[in-house]
């Protein structure tokens, strides 16, 4: 069985409608006819599937629909038509310490968190060790985060979502952030992640890291599916398509 | 397992599975709320208190009513109308206020209301203890129907989630309510009889009043606490009811509105 189906799926927004926020806008907009126009589709028809295990890559240009495609499979949004299954635990990597409270210290963040995934107390205690030590935080456990650099952040928050169990490990561009080191220590515990069996869907436009993380890629333009298949393959087609200048 | 369209959730499996969200929300709102205040906790107890003693002063030298042990009075409709403001004024905003969580993680929506609401019924425990204070320093005899408070405590619980819930997902849309809400909860406080008798107001507004739900909640607890008395069938019917009703418009608004919750945030 797949582990994420994705069947026919078009995601509309609104252009219009997301300005309007006031009652006498949408009242005056409703008289005018206006509020259903700009419709502007940021995906259109897009189908595949994911076996467990395998390590995808959703790559495009700016604006190409790639962050609302992973948006869509973690669940924060739901498509306009078509449906995407998923069938298992999904640690979504998409901004790193999304959930933070900056009032509390890393040790309630890590339960906070925690509990955003899905995990109870008694569960992140048994992995907060691992969590801190892989943060390289032990100094700066009961500081407020509000405190913290970005980078430590985004550090706590990675480690948080890669140490509790997950099916599939969802990431936005998240490995830009960090020093070189702990970009180094964020890589082999993807790797890691992977040869474990989870499934990994990353999103990039870093090709490098594309090819050395992914075995296959789905490129999505202008909200249309354009390549499917191996990673180096998809990803030449795409540096050649952008050289191309389109 | 998830499916994001086709089938609904299964709300009660997503319901056990962020319970302890819904504790780690709590918590946080209670451990942030007094952080860095010398007094902490104390608050709780000491601002229904303060707020008690100037109600006192001003309602019995300005303004009189004929109301035996004015005090208790007071502080047990007020206590039970601070928590449905605080508790519906910060759950309205939780779902806005969560804005940056709700794009990014999968969560399911209403733990950010409900857990409002937890975190400012936490807060109304605490208060019972300067009610408890006033019956002592007042002298007030002691019932053993005390003993049966958290019956409509409960029950306002539940119509305050109710309504927490819906107005979260209304503001999401119409932010206008926000500010719409402040004018509305003091027109209602007015309309609740807390520093007034029922018995004072012109017998055709008597009826009027008796639609207001808060008036049954907090009739009941003064009955409870103050007079000794169980509170006749018309009360607890209309405490039950307007909880029920509450709950289930509530959920079900939400229900069908957050859907596109996205869009707006």
């Amino acid at each position: 069985m797949s582990i994420i189906q994705v069947e026919d799926v078009s995601m509309r927004f609104n252009l219009a409608q997301e300005k309007t926020e006031t009652l006498k806008e949408y009242t005056v907009k409703l008289l005018k006819h206006q509020l259903f126009f700009n419709e502007f589709y940021a995906l259109r028809d897009i189908s595949f599937k994911i076996e467990p295990g395998e390590s995808v890559a959703l790559i495009g240009r700016n604006g190409s629909g790639k962050s609302t495609m992973l948006k869509l499979i973690a669940g924060v949004m739901y498509p306009t038509t078509g449906s995407v299954t998923v069938n298992g635990e999904i640690a979504p990597l998409i901004e790193l310490g999304a959930g933070f409270d900056l009032d509390l210290t890393a040790r309630e963040n890590v339960f906070l968190n925690g509990a955003v995934l899905g995990h109870d107390r008694a569960y992140m205690q048994e992995h907060f060790q691992n969590i801190i030590d892989f943060a390289e935080l032990w100094d700066f456990v009961d500081v407020p985060v509000k405190n913290y650099s970005s980078g430590m952040i985004a550090r706590l928050g990675f480690s948080i979502a890669t140490e509790v169990r997950a099916d599939i490990l969802a990431c936005d561009e998240i490995l830009s952030v960090g020093d070189f080191m702990f970009q180094q220590k964020c890589h082999q515990r993807m790797e890691q992640m992977l040869s474990g069996g989870t499934t990994l869907l990353f999103v990039s436009h870093d090709i490098n890291q594309v090819k050395q993380l992914c075995k296959r890629a789905i490129w999505i333009d202008h909200g249309h599916l354009r390549g499917d298949g191996p990673a180096e393959e998809v990803c030449n087609a795409y540096v050649a398509a952008m050289e191309r200048g389109e | 397992m998830q499916k994001s369209t086709g089938q609904l959730h299964n709300s009660w499996h997503n319901f056990s599975k962020y319970r302890p969200l819904i504790r780690e929300l709590v918590t946080r709102d209670l451990k942030v709320k007094y952080r860095r205040s010398v007094l902490g906790y104390m608050w709780s107890i000491l601002n229904p208190l303060l707020m008690m003693l100037l109600q006192t002063l001003v309602f019995s030298y300005m303004f009189r009513f004929d109301i035996p042990n004015f005090p208790l009075y007071l502080i047990c409709g007020n206590t039970l109308f601070n928590f449905f403001n605080e508790s519906t004024n910060m759950g309205m905003g939780s779902v806005l206020g969560n804005a940056s969580l709700i794009k990014k993680v999968y969560v399911p929506k209403f733990i950010f209301p409900i857990s409002r609401v937890v975190s400012s019924f936490v807060n109304l425990l605490f208060s019972l203890a300067a009610i408890l204070l006033v019956m002592l320093i007042t002298r007030s005899p002691f019932y053993w129907t005390i003993l049966l408070v958290w019956a409509p405590l409960l029950l306002l619980l539940a119509f305050c989630c109710g309504m927490a819930v819906l107005l979260s997902a209304l503001a999401v849309y119409f932010r206008d309510l926000q500010y719409l809400y402040g004018i509305l909860t003091m027109a209602w406080m007015y309309a609740t009889p807390l520093f007034y008798p029922i018995s004072a107001l012109p017998p055709f507004m008597v009826p009027v009043i008796k639609l207001n739900p808060l008036y049954h909640y907090i009739n009941c607890m003064r009955c409870l606490v103050m007079y000794g008395t169980l509170p006749g069938p018309n009360t607890w019917i209309a405490c039950v009811g307007s909880a029920v009703v509450m709950m289930g418009v509530g959920l079900a608004a939400f229900r069908k509105l957050q859907r596109n919750f996205i869009l707006y945030l």
